[in-house]
């Protein structure tokens, strides 16, 4: 189901909790096996409930809780844009606009190309920084102005 | 403890009580919706909200521990506005929906709307919509109406044992569903319903059938497992609506096992026998209740004039009543006939004449909670006895150590210390092995009666790490379930267990098959000195003849005897069967029935159960029969007046029950499930061939339970299919999903194959009690595979 490389991740998160609480490295075995798989299918979360011996209802709850969790398939780059209170008011709304005009898609698309894939997220902690974005969920873009987020796009297109 | 103000008045809370436990005790009202007294706290509901003094904002009763001196005000301007502003907040999404909802009348969100929500809303947004679910064939959903108090899910995790649902998503997008669209299994699911404090779980055999001012509240106990649940029978136009629990502390406390709670559909059934029916030249013809008996009294008299008295049995369903059972062997036994008895899917018999007592579950059910140690031998805890297992669950929770030996390694969702799954023939050499591991522990002599057969046996760690877990853990308890008891060598397990108790000092118990077990018993429904068991009467014994004349109470011989095979056989050969029963027999079954009396199931007649922790329990009719059908009692009574026996002049139920429980009556001092000096024999330690696993599925256990449409459709209902290890499979050439031919004795039945790699080697489990395994034979023994 997964690879020995990324269970070899997900035991040494196990490793930081007591035996009978292994469930406690549920958050992290998810991120592991989102970044080997790309997203959580159902046989995913179930494989890792079992791993952690949790029922699969239990790993379902955290992976809908959290919207970095992918439960659909996603394109290369997912580009997640905060909508929040503070951006929203220093151009989040524009930020998210231009990126639609752009690729051509909404929120919760993906290109025809499977390149992109657009989401609405929620405060990433920045607000100074606003309007931010991320970048599958590890690299934080800020300050994204019309030309900065046609810089990204170009760069990522590569 | 610690000492609080609420409203003025002074309580005392025991420690880690909160404000809640403190209002109770009080009697002070707090409305709430998650709080729940057998769950944990959530506190997400926040209905409880109450003022603290010198506490800055509300906060919520349930959640809040008392501490010293704290006073609480539940009706302070702060503390209703509160209320009133969270009863605003859960109004905003819910529908109003009551007109058309089943919960309307019983709902705690539109009781506590009427007190605490305004009479219009200010909200004009659009609300928000979930889609229903399907939750499996007991729960209907609404799931718009679900005010996210997770009791439901809290309870599968807690009570069940099984988290089947869960809160997805959050925010205004939270919702409780289950995992990519499985059902609910549990077989405790139905609580859940209870549970759900507004209409988002209701249950689906009832939906749209009544409301719930309609139906009038009758109390009555549970004819199915040993536990005798306490049950309140709702009831329209002399038909039974629903069935809840009724709240027994020290028996099912405010559950209710699917079983109990579903079964109900059973009564209402299509197949119920409305009218006394005799065959004659082969055809089934309807007739008056005086031909019948007349047809019964002159067929018993006449059979027994030919072969005399001996060739009279009588056989009963251990879910009967005392009273039925009580007349049903006064019957035969004043006829001149020792032969009468209530274990039919008892096939070991040997130890009758050393057995003490009446087998019982040996202490009481609440202290089953307070156990250290348990050791369950030969039973799937969690389907014979669902509310038993609940209990062993609690005990594990607060630390308690459960060891098993049995020869099916189903999940009883809880954690197991030690267990040992072994083939059937090997139950008593693991039994001998932890006898003689708890002998060297204590350093004690082993009983002469079974020390040469144990001392041939040597001791593996998993048999001394359960002596151990016995011995060190207190009060520790052994239990004896339905499978030992249906064991081939069940005197054998039942004396291994009983010295091992007496080791270890642990308690020693036999878990009550059904409704009545313990009752059958203590009333007789038992063979004497010279009478025949169910064995000898049903043909299985090669040194006792069968009888000629059979009376069948509430029995479906088919389904409810250890080897159907030959049970038919030899009813088919019989003179004369007549059958007391509340259904028409099924359509399947081979017809050896002779005359059929329409009974009145537990709902219709009065009675009395004992249950497997020996409480005597008395119920009344809480419907009038349907059609032509009578309690069972009376038609014997009628009976034994038409044989014109003695002392059958029973005018109430209230006589019949004077008879049996004489006012110097202590049932407990009958209760004993030692054997007095019952030698075991070699203990096998080997077996040649495949043998059969064929337990008793949850849903066939008896003759109600049998036609509970919506029962019948859970998963714990599926058809029987041949399991067996994946290396029997291999070396039969055959893939999980192959049909199989599976055959005992002259009976075969086409089964698909299906694998589980946790039965003992060379061990084939195919469920008995069910019309696809009925042409096979015992419960246990040879059974053979073939490749199709």
């Amino acid at each position: 189901m997964l690879s020995a490389e990324t269970i070899k991740k997900i035991d040494h998160e196990v490793a930081k909790y007591p035996a009978e609480q292994k469930q406690s490295a549920v958050m992290s075995a998810l991120a592991f096996a989102q970044d080997e798989k790309g997203w959580l299918a159902n046989e995913t979360m179930d494989f890792i409930a079992h791993y952690l011996g949790m029922p699969a209802i239990a790993v379902y709850e955290v992976a809908t809780f959290y919207n970095m969790y992918n439960l659909q398939p996603v394109g290369k780059y997912k580009l997640t844009v905060c909508t929040n209170l503070p951006c929203a008011l220093s151009g989040g709304n524009d930020a998210a606009a231009r990126l639609k005009q752009k690729l051509g898609i909404g929120f919760n698309q993906t290109t025809a190309d499977g390149k992109f894939t657009l989401k609405e997220g929620e405060c990433m902690g920045a607000c100074g920084d606003a309007p931010v974005l991320l970048v599958n969920n590890k690299r934080m873009c800020s300050f994204m102005s019309d030309a900065k987020i046609d810089q990204l796009l170009e760069e990522l297109s590569k | 403890m610690t000492n609080i103000e609420i409203d003025g008045k002074q309580v005392s809370v025991s420690p880690g009580g909160t404000v809640m436990d403190g209002a109770r005790q009080l009697g002070i009202y707090i409305p709430y919706f998650c709080y729940h007294k057998k769950l944990s706290i959530a506190a997400n509901c926040r209905m409880c909200l109450v003022q603290v003094e010198k506490a800055p904002k509300p906060m919520p009763a349930c959640s809040t521990p008392a501490v010293e001196g704290m006073k609480v005000s539940t009706h302070s301007a702060m503390a209703v506005a509160s209320q009133k502003g969270q009863m605003e907040f859960l109004l905003i999404n819910h529908p109003l929906d009551c007109p058309i909802c089943d919960q309307g009348g019983e709902c705690q969100l539109q009781d506590l709307s009427v007190g605490y929500g305004a009479s219009t809303s200010r909200y004009t947004e659009p609300k928000r919509v979930v889609v229903n679910k399907n939750l499996g064939p007991l729960i209907s959903t609404d799931m718009t109406r679900c005010i996210l108090c997770t009791r439901c899910v809290r309870f599968g995790q807690e009570i069940a044992g099984i988290m089947e649902l869960g809160v997805a998503g959050r925010g205004e997008h939270s919702e409780i569903l289950t995992f990519v669209g499985n059902t609910v299994d549990s077989e405790l699911s139905g609580n859940m319903i209870d549970l759900c404090p507004v209409g988002a779980l209701v249950s689906k055999p009832f939906r749209y059938s009544a409301r719930t001012w309609e139906l009038s509240r009758r109390r009555s106990v549970s004819p199915h497992c040993g536990l005798g649940s306490n049950l309140v029978v709702q009831i329209k136009q002399n038909r039974v609506m629903r069935v809840l629990p009724r709240e027994n502390e020290e028996i099912n406390e405010c559950w209710l096992s699917d079983k109990d709670r579903f079964s109900y559909e059973g009564l209402n059934s299509e197949e119920r026998l409305t009218t006394p029916m005799i065959k004659r030249d082969g055809q089934w013809q309807a007739c008056d209740w005086q031909t019948a008996l007349e047809f019964v009294a002159t067929g018993l008299k006449a059979t027994k004039e030919k072969h005399g008295a001996q060739s009279l049995g009588a056989l009963a369903s251990p879910h009967s009543t005392m009273e039925e059972l009580y007349l049903l062997q006064k019957l035969v036994r004043t006829m001149g006939s020792g032969n009468v008895d209530h274990r039919l899917r008892q096939s070991d018999f040997r130890a009758d004449k050393q057995s003490q007592g009446t087998p019982w579950l040996g202490m009481k059910l609440t202290e089953i909670t307070q156990l250290k140690s348990a050791l369950v031998i030969g039973s799937t805890l969690r389907k014979d006895h669902p509310l038993i297992a609940q209990r062993l669950r609690q005990a594990v929770k607060q630390g308690a150590q459960l060891n098993l030996i049995n020869p099916v390694d189903d999940d009883l969702l809880t954690k197991v210390t030690n267990q040992a799954i072994v083939a059937p023939a090997m139950m008593a050499a693991m039994l001998a092995q932890v006898l003689q591991a708890a002998a060297e522990l204590k350093a004690v002599e082993i009983p002469a009666a079974v020390k040469n057969a144990v001392n041939a046996i040597s001791v593996t760690d998993g048999a001394r790490a359960i002596a151990a877990s016995l011995i060190d853990n207190k009060p520790a308890a052994i239990f004896l379930g339905n499978l030992a008891q249906h064991h081939p060598q069940y005197a054998d397990i039942h004396v291994l267990a009983q010295h091992i108790a007496q080791i270890t000092e642990a308690s020693f118990g036999v878990l009550g098959e059904a409704a009545n077990s313990v009752g059958a018993y203590l009333v007789g429904a038992v063979p004497g000195t010279g009478g025949s068991n169910a064995a000898q009467m049903l043909g299985m014994s090669a040194t006792a003849a069968p009888c000629q004349a059979y009376v069948l109470l509430n029995l479906e011989t088919e389904f409810d005897s250890h080897n159907p095979q030959q049970a038919l056989k030899t009813l088919a050969a019989a003179e004369l069967v007549v059958m007391l029963s509340a259904y028409k027999k099924h359509a399947a079954s081979i017809d050896y029935a002779n005359v059929l009396l329409p009974i009145a199931p537990f709902t219709e007649t009065s009675g009395t159960f004992i249950s497997t922790e020996g409480r005597v329990q008395s119920f009344n009719g809480v419907v009038a029969p349907l059609g032509e059908a009578r309690p069972a009692w009376k038609v014997l009574r009628v009976l034994g007046n038409l044989l014109q026996l003695d002392g059958f002049d029973y005018e109430t139920p209230e006589q019949v029950r004077a008879e049996i429980f004489p006012a110097d009556n202590d049932v407990s001092a009958r209760l004993d499930n030692r054997l007095n000096n019952f030698a075991v024999g070699e203990i096998r330690q080997t077996s040649a061939g495949l043998q059969r696993i064929g337990e008793v599925p949850i849903y066939q256990a008896d003759p109600i339970v049998r036609r509970a449409e919506s029962l019948q459709r859970t998963h714990d209902a599926a058809a029987p299919a041949a399991w067996m290890p994946g290396a029997l499979l291999d070396r039969l050439g055959v893939q999980a999903g192959d049909t199989v031919k599976v055959k005992q004795g002259d009976g075969e039945v086409l089964l698909p194959a299906a694998r589980d790699d946790k039965l003992p080697a060379n061990c084939v489990r195919v469920a008995s009690a069910h019309p696809l395994t009925m042409a096979l034979g015992a419960m246990f023994g040879d059974i053979t595979v073939e490749k199709l």
